[in-house]
């Protein structure tokens, strides 16, 4: 025991509690139940030991630590690679993928929530050690109020307006709204397609959106998230079942034709509003010099 | 090279539509056209498409 023994503690705690708060296994079923969770709970841990450590090595002026934080990072990173392949390798196995876009997304979520553990118990360790317990508790909390703030993303209901719209057959051509989707040959399918067929059209509320949800990833992932929410009619032995997205190039709507098992319509546009836009499918062209020197 | 699309197989009504390729299915008529696609659909695990009502084609997506 010596003077660092309680401000460290505290810093692991908290940092360990700050990962727990952020891994919330919701409808996306990961990190799988329990065992994922241990997983991350356990680097969350280390994360948590490190940020805490850190503090009292460079008060006792062995600065040589902060290399420490470096093989963390090397250490981080690997977590986010070994979330990417094994979300690829089951991904062939899902009826509607993910899509790498999303993958990636999910990967970076994973590490980047690891640094704000390190930074949690930092800033811990270091308001306990500079103050007291009290001023690192109000610390504390106001992290995580930052965490739960920066942990999710916008939603695709804030940046488009989502209708619902007819689905239709002009010949083999399958349309949602006026959108082109694609050609079903057999009339058996048709006519399966149009008892469970759903079709939305979503409209970008401007410009910038218009390349963002034109994103393959994006799309990809808006088909993925309704099949998880609402079920998908769909078989490994029927694939002109599949839920697809295109683009009407003219204005840069998309037309979503989805087969939901649940066909209850407000639930279809609750999922769909909530989709979260994937950080990497974000465009800003009206941020591009070029635009603005008009 | 990776082929991403390929057709797997043609079913036509018109033997006159087609010439070598993919494998050909010639039917007599409409319904039995649209029972051996969907056979082959099923079998293939492509989708078909219809390219004129005498002609079907199966994909591989």
């Amino acid at each position: 025991m010596n003077e660092y023994t309680y401000p460290i503690l505290f810093g692991i705690i908290i940092g360990t509690l700050a990962r727990f708060i952020m891994l919330k296994t919701d409808y996306r079923q990961y990190p799988t139940y329990l065992h994922g969770k241990i997983i991350h709970l356990a680097l969350g841990f280390i994360a948590a030991s490190l940020g805490a450590v850190a503090v009292p090595a460079l008060m006792e002026k062995e600065f040589t630590a902060v290399t420490f934080l470096t093989i963390a990072a090397s250490q981080f990173r690997e977590v986010r690679n070994m979330e990417r392949e094994t979300l690829t390798e089951m991904d062939s196995y899902e009826l509607v993928p993910r899509g790498n876009t999303y993958i990636e997304g999910i990967a970076i979520a994973f590490e980047s929530r690891n640094y704000l553990v390190i930074f949690t118990s930092l800033l811990a360790t270091l308001t306990y050690l500079v103050w007291n317990i009290y001023v690192a508790i109000v610390v504390s909390v106001f992290c995580y109020l930052i965490n739960r703030k920066y942990m999710s993303g916008s939603t695709l209901g804030e940046i488009v307006d989502i209708e619902h719209a007819p689905v239709s057959f002009d010949g083999a051509g399958l349309y949602v709204d006026n959108i082109y989707i694609m050609n079903i040959g057999l009339p058996q399918r048709q006519e399966e397609i149009l008892k469970y067929g759903m079709g939305f059209v979503i409209k970008p509320k401007t410009f910038d959106v218009r390349s963002s949800i034109a994103n393959l990833g994006q799309r990809q992932a808006i088909l993925h998230d309704i099949s998880v929410s609402l079920g998908v009619v769909r078989d490994s032995g029927t694939p002109a079942l599949v839920p697809l997205i295109k683009r009407d190039l003219d204005d840069g709507r998309i037309g979503v034709f989805i087969l939901p098992q649940n066909q209850d319509l407000n639930q279809a546009l609750k999922v769909l509003k909530s989709v979260p836009v994937l950080e990497n499918a974000v465009r800003m062209p009206s941020e591009a010099n070029a635009q603005n020197k008009e | 090279m990776k082929l991403e699309k390929a057709i797997l197989a043609t079913i036509t009504t018109n033997s006159n539509k087609v010439t070598a390729g993919a494998s050909i299915f010639i039917c007599e008529n409409k319904e039995e056209m649209d029972k051996v696609a969907a056979n082959l659909e099923a079998i293939l695990d492509g989708i078909s498409h219809a390219l004129s009502d005498e002609l079907y084609i199966i994909v591989k997506h």
